[in-house]
């Protein structure tokens, strides 16, 4: 027990939890926006895949860390913008559509890295590059503060800006009202001459951008590589962790640290020589609590109703 | 120029054929309230979704302000000073009335919307109209007519100098649509033009300068309301001299059939919707109970037929405590129910009329043979009520979903109705329904009342709850606030104090709605 705490009372515990995070809270401003519009996007997990292998694979060929970003922003838009066109365009149901998505990703992935790596696990053999890590000045001098804040990848920072723009995009911009209209009252949308479709494909491809920053962070920050199916769930965390936040950028962005929490521990308990296995479930089983105890107050709530 | 508005000739053949509209003219004069009346079907929605750009005519031509005018899309129609306020409330309700009435041209301060300048400009216009509405309050929690204050605002706020209101009255209570018709006439005043939609004659006659009717998809004329009669009204949209008086025998009330006791109700959101509910239902007779919509009486209704849990107080239905019994035992114990929403709760759109008119029991012996439908039997029984209900349609195999609303309501009831039932609830039956299709639902409940069934009849309307029931109960804010033993002597205006809650009867009067 005592090796236990000692190893979660240390500034790089919650260093890594921010780490870890970061992808979570990407992920989950995606679902909240994409869910906030009516447009339930549960391609973020292929998405962000898809992005992570653009972002190592351009990285690599451009020898730059930027074009790797701009070309994993590309790809998850592009993914987003399919989804979008044959949803709301051919009226796809949008859940079939993401499962599409994800099968794609999955599959394609590993078709390309061994395409160009010759490896159907991992491009370690490919030298791909990293985005940069960001020393604030004054705070990281700050003792106990400075080192759990700063230092972090220009991503982690920009995932905290992310919820931020969520929510004043939701509550305080124009298009932020339209997208909460067409998603609760589409009818009362189009009565005002806004056009449900096209909102709907704006809020899926704001989704596709965060998801993109998303993956990018996976494969050119988190770690510097891509593996196969490195994104491991963390898009339906994101969607489990929207629910529970109940599509509020605030809310969720809280129970995606919840989840970055049990995922860092996970990762830190790993090094007491615990049975491996079993930890690496630590966050999944997190998750399966959080939404046992999230339906079974929503059931209550319910039921008293 | 004599007309702000000319749509001449106008014709809409839809894919399948059938015609909705066949050379329809339709004009309106600068700052007059027009009425368009009609019976259901007979194509007055068809004709305004064209005006309104909803969609487009087959043929005919709309002239605007002397200029011809082409519309393709509802956007088009604002844009040239239309507005429409929908039956159904275009709304969104978690938004507050100012997000609401400014969603599309929020007014910008740099990259977000300036809530300021759009509370202020809410605050000019309703003064401008009169048209008072707090800016800021939730829209989920303003009452129904306050609701339609917003719609209307909506318009207005985009210009519209032509007005539509589709059946504005429905949901309103007497004293309500009194306030409307301020409004609108002060509307009117300051050189709005205004279509009024409606199946009450006694309101057209009351408010309109002119009056549209149509039938069967066409025009039958355009009056000045002031050389028209309420009787010639009816006459003209009818098609035909029609006595539609329903003759109401003394009641012959027997054992209770429905015993509501104590029942209280809190919703989701912590409201408590139903407060100590106590009544009983006789067999033959109608209990009525009115009230304006959203004070309970759905959550009521929704508890008898078990689509909520009750949890305090009991409801008997023929003695049996609906606690104990599914959806499925109360519906096979003689039972009928007419929902209020009949596009989502009565029926299948997608099915056939006869699917549809057996769904209540297509597995006794009559429709189902040996584990499979007997298509046969079933067309037989459908043409029955075709027949008997003279239900408009195509046949027995079409979709109820493209009928008309009084056709498709038609088709509930015969469902509801012909399987002999001793429990009836109607809830609003004959909302948004024509004259004629009104009358035969009306008189086949008062048949079923006089055959010993207990009828407990929900309604807005309060033409239909004083013509229909023996005894009435008013309801408002959730509990019941008057009960009148006949309804002899009382009127909507009598009516209309109890539903806005601004009188009461005494704790012993309300008693007696208990029946002991």
């Amino acid at each position: 027990m005592k090796a236990f705490t000692d190893l979660i009372f240390t500034t790089d515990f919650f260093y890594s939890i921010l780490r870890v995070t970061t992808p979570l809270l990407f992920a989950s401003m995606a679902a909240v926006v994409s869910d906030v519009a009516g447009v339930p996007n549960i391609a973020l997990e292929g998405i962000m895949l898809i992005a992570a292998f653009a972002g190592m694979f351009f990285s690599y060929l451009f020898e730059s860390a930027l074009a790797g970003l701009f070309f994993a922003l590309f790809f998850a838009v592009l993914a987003a913008g399919v989804l979008a066109f044959f949803t709301l365009y051919y009226k796809t149901n949008i859940i079939l559509g993401g499962i599409a998505i994800n099968s794609l990703a999955s599959g394609g992935t590993i078709f390309f890295l061994y395409l160009v790596a010759h490896d159907k696990g991992t491009s370690v053999s490919l030298a791909s590059k990293v985005l940069p890590n960001v020393n604030i000045p004054f705070i990281e001098s700050i003792p106990i503060i400075g080192p759990v804040i700063s230092g972090h990848n220009v991503l982690t920072y920009l995932a905290v800006a992310s919820v931020v723009f969520t929510y004043l995009l939701l509550k305080r911009t124009a298009l932020g009202w339209h997208i909460r209209a067409v998603g609760e009252k589409p009818d009362a949308a189009d009565s005002v001459g806004i056009s449900v479709t096209k909102t709907q494909a704006i809020a899926l491809i704001i989704s596709g951008v965060m998801c993109g920053f998303g993956g990018a962070f996976m494969s050119m920050g988190y770690v510097s590589w891509f593996s196969r199916d490195m994104v491991s769930g963390r898009g339906w965390i994101a969607l489990a962790a929207e629910a529970m936040g109940r599509q509020h950028p605030l809310g969720t962005a809280a129970t995606s640290l919840l989840f970055g929490v049990a995922d860092a521990l996970s990762n830190a308990v790993a090094t007491l020589g615990w049975p491996s296995d079993l930890v690496k479930t630590i966050p999944y089983c997190a998750t399966l609590l959080g939404l046992a105890i999230f339906s079974i107050r929503a059931y209550k709530r319910a039921k008293a109703a | 120029m004599e007309y702000i508005l000319e749509m001449k000739n106008i014709s809409k053949i839809y894919g399948n054929g059938i015609a909705a509209n066949r050379d329809v003219n339709f004009n309106l004069k600068k700052g007059e309230i027009h009425a368009l009346v009609g019976e259901n079907g007979a194509g007055k929605s068809t004709l305004m979704k064209i005006l309104f750009g909803m969609e487009p005519p087959s043929q005919g031509e709309i002239i605007l302000k002397g200029e011809p005018v082409r519309f393709s899309s509802s956007k088009d129609a604002i844009a040239h000073g239309i507005g429409m306020v929908h039956q159904h409330f275009m709304l969104v309700e978690s938004f507050t009335a100012a997000q609401n009435i400014i969603l599309g041209m929020e007014p910008k301060k740099g990259a977000f919307v300036n809530e300021a300048e759009a509370v202020r400009f809410i605050k000019d216009l309703s003064k401008k109209y009169n048209l008072e509405v707090d800016a800021e309050a939730v829209t989920r929690t303003l009452p129904v007519g306050v609701k339609q204050k917003i719609e209307i605002l909506k318009a207005l706020a985009r210009g519209a100098e032509i007005l539509i209101l589709d059946e504005p009255t429905a949901v309103l209570a007497p004293q309500e649509t009194d306030i409307l018709f301020e409004e609108l006439i002060h509307l009117k005043e300051q050189g709005h033009t205004i279509v009024f939609i409606s199946h009450k004659i006694p309101e057209i006659k009351k408010i309109s300068d002119r009056i549209t009717v149509m039938r069967s998809s066409r025009t039958v004329g355009c009056y000045e309301t002031k050389d028209v009669s309420e009787k010639e009204i009816s006459n003209l949209i009818m098609g035909c001299e029609m006595d539609t008086s329903i003759e109401k025998s003394s009641p012959k009330p027997g054992d209770i059939k429905i015993r509501v006791s104590g029942v209280s109700y809190t919703d989701k959101n912590k409201v408590k919707v139903l407060k100590d509910v106590s009544f009983g239902v006789r067999s033959g007779m109608i209990f009525g109970i009115a009230g304006v919509q959203g004070n309970g009486q759905v959550e009521l209704v929704d508890l008898m037929t078990k689509r909520r849990s009750l949890r305090e107080g009991d409801i008997l239905l023929g003695g049996k405590s609906v606690k104990d019994m599914s959806v499925r035992d109360i519906r096979k114990m003689q039972f009928g129910y007419i929902p209020e929403d009949r596009i989502e709760q009565g029926m299948a759109a997608h099915e056939s009329i006869g699917e549809n008119i057996i769904s209540n029991r297509y597995d006794t012996k009559e429709f189902c043979k040996n584990g499979l439908l007997d298509y046969k039997e079933i067309k037989k029984f459908a043409e029955e009520n075709i027949r008997e209900y003279e239900i408009r349609c195509s046949g027995s195999d079409q979709n109820v979903g493209m009928l008309s609303g009084g056709n498709m309501q038609k088709v509930v009831v015969g469902r509801e109705c012909s399987h002999e039932p001793e429990i009836l609830i109607a809830e609003q039956p004959t909302r948004g329904v024509d004259i004629g299709a009104a009358y035969i639902i009306h008189k086949k409940i008062m048949e079923l009342r006089d055959e010993g069934c207990a009828v407990l009849l929900v309604s807005a309307d309060l033409n239909e709850a004083l013509k229909l029931s023996d005894v009435l109960a008013v309801m408002y804010d959730g509990e019941i606030v008057a009960y009148f033993d006949n309804t002899e002597g009382l009127n909507e205006e009598k009516l209309g104090l109890y539903m806005l809650g601004l009188d009461r009867h005494d704790k012993e009067t309300v008693r007696r709605a208990e029946n002991e």
